[in-house]
């Protein structure tokens, strides 16, 4: 949604059609105070729902800086409850591998939208913190250091928040697969790659395909 | 040392509180702006309530408005909506001829802004002292001299940013590249001609 107040060559050009329509109101209402009534609710619902359809230029794509030694790679980690999946801990262990990285975990703490409004996200953040603790301890088990804490409950503020505080080199989103990712019916790693001049991996992590086949290895 | 290494030292050796953290995607000075136009919008729809209530919902309304014996001028009240207007223009104007570095083009426009907008404000109170009623002759009374005098109360505020954005600009104040000082008091200059348009049509036309 655009604001028709978002510069003055916009709220000068509202101005010119709230001029149209307040002419066109009493034009109307001279003739027949009900036609002018009928008029304003024509044009009110007109004027909300182009507002409503509206779609703002798209932002220039944010550069970010990079920070800390020349040869360091600062990774940026977004998953919730696929933070400990399989494939996720793969690519983080390749990048390991391949440079000086450094990690910095990011769980949003994922919470419906009635318990947002109603500031009940203690469940929420207890939860996030849990799979962010698990996650951290495995990492360090095979010997990668990195650093997390919970976000937003809205991935890309949390990521927005990250960046800012982080400067990653890389971001790393991890979702479920299609058809079980709420990200991505949202768009979050396109959205992503948009906004940032920095690489992004998605990860795809099939938790159910994970717990079939662990008893399948164990045996 | 690199530029790089250097700006991550500062980053580190960083002392007094962080840097503001902007989640916001939108300039802040013009979020400011929205937000306050925001809460406008909430002042002028609580005094359109009271309107609305004395002339409509009232059950002792009365079934003509202005009630009989009462008048508005509504011609002066036309002219004086044209001259506002027509300031929204020369404010346009301004803008345009700043973002184009054509200073004599801005001083013009924002100097007869102003003219246009104090002329405004001194017919409005004329017509306060001619109308031919008080604030104590009734609900329709007051709700007419609340609404016009909200506006013009926020019409004297848009002269005052106007006047600094004139003084600043005679003391050559702004550029093509740098005039957010002009467009912010734009942008306020418009709401509340835009504010007048739909105070007028409810209050002396409809």
């Amino acid at each position: 949604m655009e604001s028709p107040f978002r510069s003055e060559a916009a709220a000068f050009r509202f101005l010119l059609i709230t001029i149209g329509a307040f002419a066109l109101i009493v034009g109307a209402s001279a003739i027949d105070p009900a036609l002018g009534f009928l008029v304003f609710l024509i044009l009110a619902g007109a004027a909300v729902a182009i507002y409503l359809r509206q779609r703002g230029p798209a932002p220039d794509r944010e550069h970010v800086e990079h920070v800390g030694a020349p040869d360091e790679r600062r990774i940026l980690v977004v998953a919730n409850e696929t933070v400990g999946g399989q494939e996720l801990l793969s690519v983080i262990s390749v990048r390991a591998l391949e440079w000086k990285s450094e990690f910095f975990v990011v769980c949003p703490a994922l919470n419906s939208r009635l318990k947002t409004w109603t500031s009940d996200e203690d469940p929420a953040r207890a939860k996030a913190q849990a799979r962010l603790g698990v996650t951290l301890e495995r990492l360090a088990s095979v010997g990668i250091e990195a650093q997390g804490e919970i976000g937003d409950g809205d991935p890309l503020v949390a990521i927005e928040d990250a960046v800012r505080t982080f400067h990653p080199d890389e971001i790393v989103i991890s979702t479920h697969p299609v058809g079980r990712s709420n990200w991505l019916v949202r768009g979050v790693p396109d959205a992503v790659r948009a906004r940032y001049d920095v690489p992004v991996t998605h990860v795809v992590v099939d938790l159910e395909a994970e717990a079939a086949a662990e008893p399948a290895e164990d045996a | 040392m690199t530029d790089v290494s250097l700006h991550a030292e500062a980053l580190h050796d960083h002392h007094g509180p962080p840097e503001a953290n902007q989640s916001s995607r939108v300039d802040a000075r013009t979020l400011g702006m929205l937000l306050f136009i925001g809460s406008e919008i909430m002042l002028f729809g609580s005094f359109f309530a009271a309107y609305f209530f004395v002339r409509v919902v009232n059950p002792s309304a009365p079934p003509e408005w202005p009630p009989e014996g009462y008048h508005f001028p509504v011609f002066v009240a036309g002219v004086n909506t044209a001259i506002l207007v027509t300031s929204s223009f020369t404010m346009h104007w301004a803008l345009q001829s700043i973002k184009r570095g054509q200073r004599a083009g801005f001083l013009a426009g924002m100097v007869l802004t102003f003219v246009m907008g104090l002329a405004f404000l001194l017919t409005q109170v004329v017509e306060y002292v001619n109308v031919g009623f008080n604030t104590g002759d009734g609900a329709f009374a007051s709700v007419f001299f609340g609404l016009t005098g909200l506006h013009g109360a926020h019409v004297a505020i848009g002269l005052s940013l106007l006047g600094m954005v004139i003084i600043r600009g005679f003391r050559g104040h702004f550029s093509p590249e740098h005039h957010h000082g002009v467009e912010l008091p734009g942008i306020y200059w418009h709401f509340v001609d835009v504010m007048w348009i739909v105070v007028y049509a409810t209050v002396y036309l409809l």
